[in-house]
């Protein structure tokens, strides 16, 4: 415990070095006029901001797949998801389909319920009576990235 | 005076659940750090009599009979969904207590008292809508009193859809709730308590509802004297607001697998120091001594055993990870020894004070602070951006031969950008 105490806490000034610099001032001194654009700068814009309006409740989302090419997804797409929507009719949704996560167009007219695709090749989901679409959240935006960085 | 306590149901589970909504209703248990025994049941866990901590090896059979499905426990992912959770729940009052990762105290007073079954219910339906995560609400005039609020919540013994408020419970009510409660369900009340308690014949929560204080003093601790103050209503402990500086950090860890020389043993340490030194600068502190400290298994009995720790003092308060590390180090060099299968190994960080507030000293090097607080800033701010380890000093090593094993962790859904849920 000492041996530590002696050769790790107890700092020595350096041998040859002839004086401990000990600054006048820690802290500089602007000269020089102010940039005339001071009083003008405002925050930079942010993404962040933009796309996300209720951060607790917003999550990122994979897309997979051709599904939903019509709307403007493609396959490897990031997905803002808010949770804490509620889905209106024509809202492009997360929904739960047999335990897993699938992406579509949320359709209800009336009593009725489906989930469409935005693609001919795929097939409508409509729900029959007493099953329960639970939707996991809504997408709100796409984020597209063309170049690899 | 009110106090809510909102409580996250089987939160890891909720969670693991969150991402992958196959495992709802089937049996999930999500386990400790190394894999080694069960942290979070779900209900269906829960109904085969599985008990909390109950270690893997000993339910690895009924896990196959029944199909339990069993996860390594994913702390990033659960950290983050908890913060969340904290964040929203900190809109429901001006005062809140973060009190662990899946819970935490509200502050009620001011607030209409025969509303307050109501307030919960928007409470949970919020925290449910915004993150997903299922939550129970108990309410009571201490926070003992509604932390058993929220446990009859939770099992449905009183209020109800998962709110309860003992304050709308009419006296004959409570009673007769508070008889059927065994004591062990109290705050504080751990198993050796309740032996003792039970051996004094007070066995439900309404039996020490009426014991004595000052004897319950004499007998056990004013601790507990507190305990039955506070379960008849009269507040004894504090609500705890955050922003207090911690007073001291702990980093430690069980290795994965047993490890032997000193060279595996730095690593872990250097690693230890490194995300104390993080959490440190976090909270704008440095610490004015570190301790090191190494044991074996005490449960392997047929191998020698050894465990020593070593305290390692500044002359400087620091927040420097390099000087941390270095401090460690030398530490462990002095308690190492040979011949031991090491299990565990960890770093504490005492006599924490508030950066801003260290005393100069004479043979302070300005210029050298100066540096190395610029370079604590850019590894926090690459590790922030780029992932924890991003940015590391070479000491805490690369093979990591005594990381933990998490053998089957979930996906970091939330904070790797490699790793996000994917929908079809």
């Amino acid at each position: 415990m000492i041996s530590i105490l002696q050769q790790h806490s107890i700092q020595l000034p350096a041998l040859g070095r002839s004086a401990i610099l000990v600054p006048l001032y820690s802290h500089k001194v602007a000269a020089g006029f102010p940039s005339p654009a001071d009083d003008y700068i405002e925050g930079r814009l942010s993404l962040d901001e933009h796309l996300i309006h209720n951060k607790n409740a917003t999550f990122f989302v994979r897309a997979k797949g051709n599904s939903m090419t019509g709307a403007g997804i493609f396959d490897g797409d990031l997905l803002v998801v808010d949770k804490s929507l509620n889905p209106s009719s024509g809202d492009i949704v997360i929904a739960i389909m047999d335990g897993d996560l699938t992406v579509k167009r949320y359709i209800k007219q009336g009593a009725k319920v489906m989930l469409k695709p935005e693609n001919p090749h795929f097939m409508e989901i409509v729900l029959k009576d007493g099953q329960e679409l639970q939707v996991w959240g809504v997408v709100t935006s796409t984020v597209k990235k063309f170049v690899k960085c | 005076m009110p106090i809510a306590l909102v409580d996250c149901n089987n939160f890891y589970v909720s969670c693991e659940r969150m991402f992958n909504p196959k495992l709802e209703g089937k049996p999930v248990v999500v386990l400790s750090n190394n894999d080694g025994c069960a942290v979070a049941r779900s209900n269906e866990v829960k109904a085969l009599g599985i008990k909390m901590g109950e270690p893997w090896f000993k339910m690895e059979q009924i896990a196959r009979q029944y199909s339990i499905i069993s996860y390594s426990s994913n702390y990033t992912l659960y950290g983050d969904l908890s913060a969340r959770v904290m964040s929203i729940l900190s809109d429901f009052s001006p005062r809140q207590e973060i009190y662990s990762i899946d819970e935490c105290f509200l502050d009620l007073d001011g607030f209409d008292p025969k509303a307050l079954m109501t307030y919960g219910q928007t409470i949970r339906q919020t925290v449910m809508r915004n993150v997903g995560i299922p939550v129970c609400v108990g309410i009571a005039n201490t926070k003992t009193l509604a932390k058993l609020a929220n446990h009859c919540a939770k099992k449905g013994l009183a209020g109800s859809a998962g709110v309860c408020d003992f304050n709308i419970l009419n006296k004959e009510d409570r009673k007769d709730l508070f008889a059927s409660i065994p004591v062990n369900e109290v705050w504080g009340v751990g198993h050796r308590i309740k032996t003792r308690l039970n051996g004094l014949n007070i066995q439900s929560v309404e039996d020490l509802c009426c014991a004595d204080a000052e004897y319950i003093r004499q007998q056990f601790s004013i601790v507990l004297e507190r305990t039955v103050n506070e379960l008849n209503g009269i507040p004894c402990i504090e609500l705890e607001e955050a922003g207090v500086p911690r007073q001291q950090i702990m980093v430690s860890r069980s290795f994965g697998q047993p490890v032997t020389t000193l060279e595996d043993l730095s690593e872990s340490v250097a690693y230890f120091t490194t995300r104390a030194a993080e959490k440190l600068r976090k909270d704008g502190s440095v610490a004015a001594c570190l301790c090191v400290y190494v044991r074996t298994n005490p449960f392997k009995k047929d191998e020698p055993q050894y465990q020593r720790s070593i305290v390692v003092p500044f002359i400087q308060p620091t927040d420097d990870t390099t000087k941390l590390v270095d401090a460690a180090l030398t530490g462990l060099k002095v308690i190492f020894r040979n011949g031991y299968r090491y299990k565990k190994s960890g770093v504490l960080l005492m006599g924490l004070q508030s950066k801003g507030m260290i005393q100069a000293s004479l043979f302070d090097d300005l210029d050298q602070q100066v540096r190395s607080d610029n370079m604590m800033k850019v590894m926090d701010t690459i590790n922030l951006k780029m992932g924890n380890g991003s940015l590391t000093i070479a000491a805490t090593g690369v093979r990591q031969r005594w990381a933990m094993r998490r053998e089957r962790k979930s996906p970091d859904y939330t904070t790797d950008w490699s790793e996000l849920p994917v929908a079809e």
